[in-house]
This record gives structure tokens, C-alpha cells and sequence, in this order.
């Protein structure tokens, strides 16, 4: 395996990405679900804040579906602060004073990790649609290598929300021996009909956009933005509440006075997800969001484990905190419940707690006072146990 | 595991926690604000878990680092597996659950013993606020009125023994509190216990 520090990830369109990269599986291929290997493949990372001496207090932190491993720092594309700026930190409820704190780019992402976006060894090109379909297994899988590499046996916790979320039960189910203490946020242990319907709704706006080429545009010089951008402002509803949406926007009209009888964008809604949109195309590969929304819509625990989702915690010794939204409509509690129950079924350390809050599903990722206030206990009550020093 | 030092707990809580091996499992039902549970890991070193129906219990209690699910006893208890823990406790929450022999019975087939305290509606002061009164009681330890008690299904020290003999269960120790923390033993004393007993406690197995 070989490291490379601060290195340059290979790509012509943009600037070198910051932080670590480094090249998994040259000695033991990833064995994929889909049954493709992948053997000698990048895998983008960040890390903040330091690994004790006996490795105790590594946290992997897993991003979403549009997320990638800048969780604290301004993103290399954007210029905006991290994803999780308002999590991890110095100080913060990720304290990274206390807390070594890992963040990969997902297998099928597009910062730097094995993606559509990457080049094919086998072709030197870019490997579009011919990337293998990937899963959350999948994900981990790639995940657990890094780990391998980086000589973290055991992780202090495992955290991430929505996608990140579905990643922190596989790693529970998959590696459970690895995972001290398991934060699932905004999650389930499947996608659900619904959820599946609106990727769906993406995956389609991006395939109908022309400049897609089938999954060729790299290669054609083309980047289908109207397409990925329909997608995003699709999701992006998905994401608020109504009530989010109502106190925001309401029915504001933009910069006008009265309607323009016209198609242009008269709200502030309407403004508001256009520039979403726009914003999106930047910095997210259309070919990755297909293939990431795939493996969320491919994820089914409680199916992998002949429909009971307690075999697939049979046995854990993993401290897990299951959180979820009063106002997430797309991973309502009732799916948080059906973990929380699958847990209690195999009598495992459980806490479940959910949050009152209007922002809906993205509210992980927003001001939650009382999210940050019983995590924070909960981290607390973990580190403890697993003999990390008290926070100074 | 809050930082704070030992502080004294409620006089029925202080009997449940003498009745507990130390280094036992144990699920707390209705765990309130996790003071029986942040008591016994910290004095019992006891391996605890807790359900909680109110969402500032539940916060008080994970924040506190204890572990803690958003639930009740009629919805929850269901998906436990028999015998998981050493102990099931259920203080001063029989009266409010919309099952309490179901719920009686759960917690026995998931823990190897379950302890139960409730407040006892033949208490002498309750008897006679209805008798003299004319009205439902209210009193300090049942502040609430009629018209918004989360209390639905109040029962007296004698008909919990009866539900206990009914069900099969054995009574392991029995002991009452009057309104000054007094400790008694009810043993085969029930008609006394049932006049002079504000509160009991109860240790089972079946």
C-alpha cells in the first residue's frame, strides 16, 4: 500500500484536493456485492485532531449522501466551512482536542475516492457507468481497509447521519467487534418505497439530460448540470419540512413586487432551489449521484438477515445512540423505532432519543442545541467506558 | 456518570436499590431522570438500561451518559428477549400504564426478577379524602387532579397480592413506606400494610 501526505489527487478540472489519499486493496482486492473487485483503488480521507497511544479514540465519521471528507474545514471547492463545522471541532461535541477524527470519501463519490469520476486502470480513462454498482457494504468494506491502513483496530465511534446513518448500522452488523459505541442519526436499517421513488426522480433527471451521453460525458467533453441540477433541487425538498419552508420562504416573491405572469422564478422558493441547484453542480459528478443514491436504495439489513433485523445485531457489545427528528419526513422516527427495537430484541445498550425540530431531515446538520447537548452526554458516558480521559 | 457526587434518592428508590445485587443487568421502566440508574451504576456498579416516556427524562438521562430509550411500558416491553436481565423495575409507573398485567407479566419473563412500587390507594389518609371528602384524592405524592392524572389504573396493596397469586407470581419480599419514609415488612400483614402503607415495594419471580 502507499501513502501519499497532502498529495495531489489527479484532476484535471480542478485544483489538487487537500488532505490524505491513499491506494487500498493492492495486496487483497475489495470483493464488491455486485461480485467485481476492485484492486489497487484511491481512497480520499481527512483527519483532525490526533490518535492517542493505544488507538482508542478514533472516530469515523461517515458523510452523506452529498457530503464528503471535509467535515471541518472550508471545502476546497466552495470555500465553504465544513459540512459538520458545528459538530467537530475543538471544543466541540467531536472534540478534537479528545477525539482522532476520520472522514473518507465514499466508494462512488467524487473527491478522490474510487468513483465513476476516477480513471479505469484497465482503460486509462475515466470509468463513467462502467464503474461498478457499489453498496453500503461496499462503502464500509472500503472503509475497514482504511482502517486496516491506518492500524485502528477498534473505533471509539462510528457516527453519520442519513446515508452516514445507514453506514453506521452496516459497520455495527458487518464489523460490530470494531465499533465500540454506534451513533446512527436521521437513519434506517432499509430504503424505503418512498425514498426509493424519489431518487428515482433524480436518477431520471440526470439520464434524460442530453450532455449525460449515456455516462459518457467525460469523455465527451459534457457535464450534464441541468440534469444534476433538477436532481438537487428535487432532494433538496426532501430534506426541509414544510413548516422549514414556510418560515423561510413562505410565498415571498423575489426581488419583485407582484407576479410576472410568467416562468421565471417569482418566489423565493423557486430562487432558493435554483441556486441549490447551480451551487450543486460544482462540486457533485452527476454519474456519482446515480450510483449513490443506487447503493442507499439497495440497502435492506433487515432483508440481508431473513427479514429480522435483530440477527443483525445478534450478540453486539456495541454502546449504541440511535437518534431521529420530530420533523424528518424522509427518515421519520418510526424507522429510528424499528432499530431501536431490533436492538432491544437482542438486548443491546441502547439509547434512543428523538429531537424536537422543524428543519426535517437535515436538521443533523443544523443549530440543535439539544441534539449537541445529549450526544455530547452520550460520547461522555461512552469514553468512560471505554477508559479515554474526562474532557479537560 | 454526571460529575456530581452521591446524592441521597427517594426513600422508595433506596429500597429498590437495596434489593440489587451488585453487578447485575438491570432495565429501569419509567426511569424518570435516571437517578435510580446514575445511583446504582455508580454505588453498584450495575449494568443498566432504561425506558422513558417523556422526552426531558430521556435527555436528562443520555445526557447524564446513561443508556436510555424513548418509550413506553405497554408499546416497548414486547421486544425483549425472555430473561435478558437480572432485574426489571417498574416504580411508581403500574398505575399508569394502559395494560398493568400485561405489563406485569413482561416484566417478569424478561428479567429473573422484577421489582414494582406504587403508590397504595387504600391508604388510610386516601380512604378517608374520599370517604369524608366526597372527592377523588389529592395529595402530595398523587398531586394531580382527576381530570389530568396520567394515573389511570390505581390498585391497593391487597389487590396487587391477588394479581400476584392470580399470575403465578412469587412474592419475595414485600415492604411498605408510611407518609414519614417508614419501612415495613408486609409479609402476611396485609390488611395493616393496606390501611398504614402510603407506598410498596415489591421484589418477584415466578
Amino acid at each position: 500500500m502507499t501513502v501519499t501526505h497532502s498529495h495531489a489527487t489527479e484532476r484535471k478540472d480542478a485544483r489538487p484536493l487537500p488532505g490524505h489519499r491513499v491506494k487500498l486493496g493492492a495486496d487483497r482486492p475489495l470483493r464488491l456485492d455486485c461480485g467485481a473487485e476492485l484492486h489497487d483503488f484511491p481512497v480520499a480521507y481527512q483527519t483532525y485532531g490526533s490518535l492517542n497511544r493505544d488507538k482508542s479514540n478514533a472516530v469515523l465519521v461517515c458523510h452523506a449522501l452529498t457530503g464528503d471528507q471535509f467535515v471541518a474545514e472550508p471545502h476546497p471547492v466552495t470555500g465553504k466551512p465544513g459540512w459538520w463545522d458545528l459538530m467537530v471541532g475543538p471544543g466541540k461535541t467531536l472534540d478534537t482536542e479528545r477525539y482522532f477524527i476520520i472522514c473518507a470519501n465514499i466508494v462512488g463519490g467524487c473527491m478522490g475516492t474510487a468513483g465513476p469520476k476516477e480513471i479505469d486502470p484497465a482503460t486509462n480513462k475515466r470509468w463513467g457507468v462502467d464503474f461498478p454498482v457499489i453498496t453500503i457494504g461496499d462503502m464500509v468494506g472500503a472503509q475497514a481497509l482504511l482502517l486496516d491502513h491506518l492500524g485502528i483496530e477498534q473505533l471509539f465511534v462510528v457516527i453519520g447521519g442519513s446515508l452516514g446513518g445507514m453506514q453506521v448500522l452496516q459497520w455495527a452488523a458487518a464489523f460490530p467487534e470494531r465499533v465500540f459505541a454506534a451513533v446512527p442519526i436521521a437513519a434506517a436499517a432499509h430504503h424505503t418505497a418512498q425514498n426509493i421513488a424519489f431518487h428515482e426522480v433524480g436518477r431520471q433527471a440526470i439520464m434524460a439530460d442530453p450532455d449525460w451521453c449515456g455516462g459518457d460525458y467525460e469523455n465527451n467533453g459534457k457535464h450534464p448540470h441541468r440534469g444534476l441540477a433538477v436532481a438537487r433541487m428535487a432532494a433538496h425538498i426532501t430534506y426541509l419540512s414544510e413548516t422549514a419552508l414556510h418560515r423561510k420562504f413562505g410565498r415571498r416573491l423575489q426581488d419583485r413586487k407582484a407576479v410576472t405572469y410568467g416562468f421565471d422564478a417569482d418566489f423565493q422558493v423557486e430562487s432558493y432551489l435554483r441556486h441549490q441547484g447551480i451551487m450543486f453542480v460544482d462540486r457533485f459528478d452527476a454519474n456519482s449521484y446515480l450510483y449513490i443514491t443506487r447503493a442507499m436504495d439497495y440497502f435492506d439489513l433487515t432483508g440481508e438477515h431473513g427479514g429480522v433485523l435483530a440477527n443483525a445485531f445478534r450478540g453486539t457489545k456495541t454502546r449504541f445512540c440511535v437518534f431521529s427528528f420530530t420533523s424528518d419526513w424522509l427518515f421519520p422516527t418510526e424507522e429510528s423505532r424499528k432499530i431501536v427495537h431490533a436492538l432491544n430484541a437482542v438486548a443491546a445498550n441502547v439509547s434512543f432519543v428523538e429531537i424536537e425540530s422543524e428543519d426535517g431531515h437535515d436538521s443533523f446538520l443544523l443549530e440543535a442545541p439539544e441534539f449537541h447537548r445529549v450526544l455530547n452526554g452520550f460520547l461522555n458516558g461512552a469514553a468512560e467506558h471505554r477508559g479515554l480521559p474526562r474532557a479537560g | 456518570m454526571a460529575a456530581n457526587t452521591a446524592r441521597s434518592i427517594r426513600a422508595d428508590l433506596q429500597i429498590i436499590a437495596d434489593m440489587i445485587e451488585p453487578h447485575s443487568r438491570l432495565l429501569d421502566v419509567g426511569c424518570g431522570d435516571g437517578t435510580l440508574l446514575e445511583y446504582l451504576d455508580r454505588h453498584k456498579h450495575v449494568d443498566g438500561r432504561g425506558i422513558e416516556i417523556s422526552t426531558e427524562g430521556v435527555d436528562a438521562c443520555v445526557s447524564a451518559g446513561l443508556s436510555v430509550i424513548q418509550g413506553n411500558a405497554d408499546t416497548d416491553l414486547a421486544d425483549y428477549p425472555d430473561q435478558a436481565f437480572d432485574y426489571v423495575v417498574l416504580s411508581q409507573t403500574l398505575q399508569a400504564v394502559q395494560a398493568p398485567k400485561t405489563v406485569l407479566g413482561h416484566l417478569l419473563r424478561i428479567g429473573r426478577r422484577a421489582i414494582v412500587s406504587f403508590p397504595n390507594f387504600a391508604y388510610w389518609r386516601l380512604r378517608w379524602h374520599l370517604a369524608a371528602r366526597g372527592r377523588m384524592p389529592v395529595s402530595n405524592s398523587l398531586p394531580y387532579q382527576w381530570y389530568e392524572t396520567p394515573n389511570i389504573h390505581f390498585c391497593t396493596i391487597k389487590d396487587f397480592v391477588e394479581l400476584c397469586d392470580a399470575m403465578g407470581i412469587t412474592i419475595e419480599r414485600s415492604i411498605s413506606l408510611d407518609h414519614r419514609g417508614t419501612m415495613r415488612r408486609i409479609g402476611s400483614l396485609v390488611f395493616f400494610a393496606n390501611l398504614f402503607g402510603e407506598h410498596a415495594v415489591f421484589l418477584l419471580s415466578k
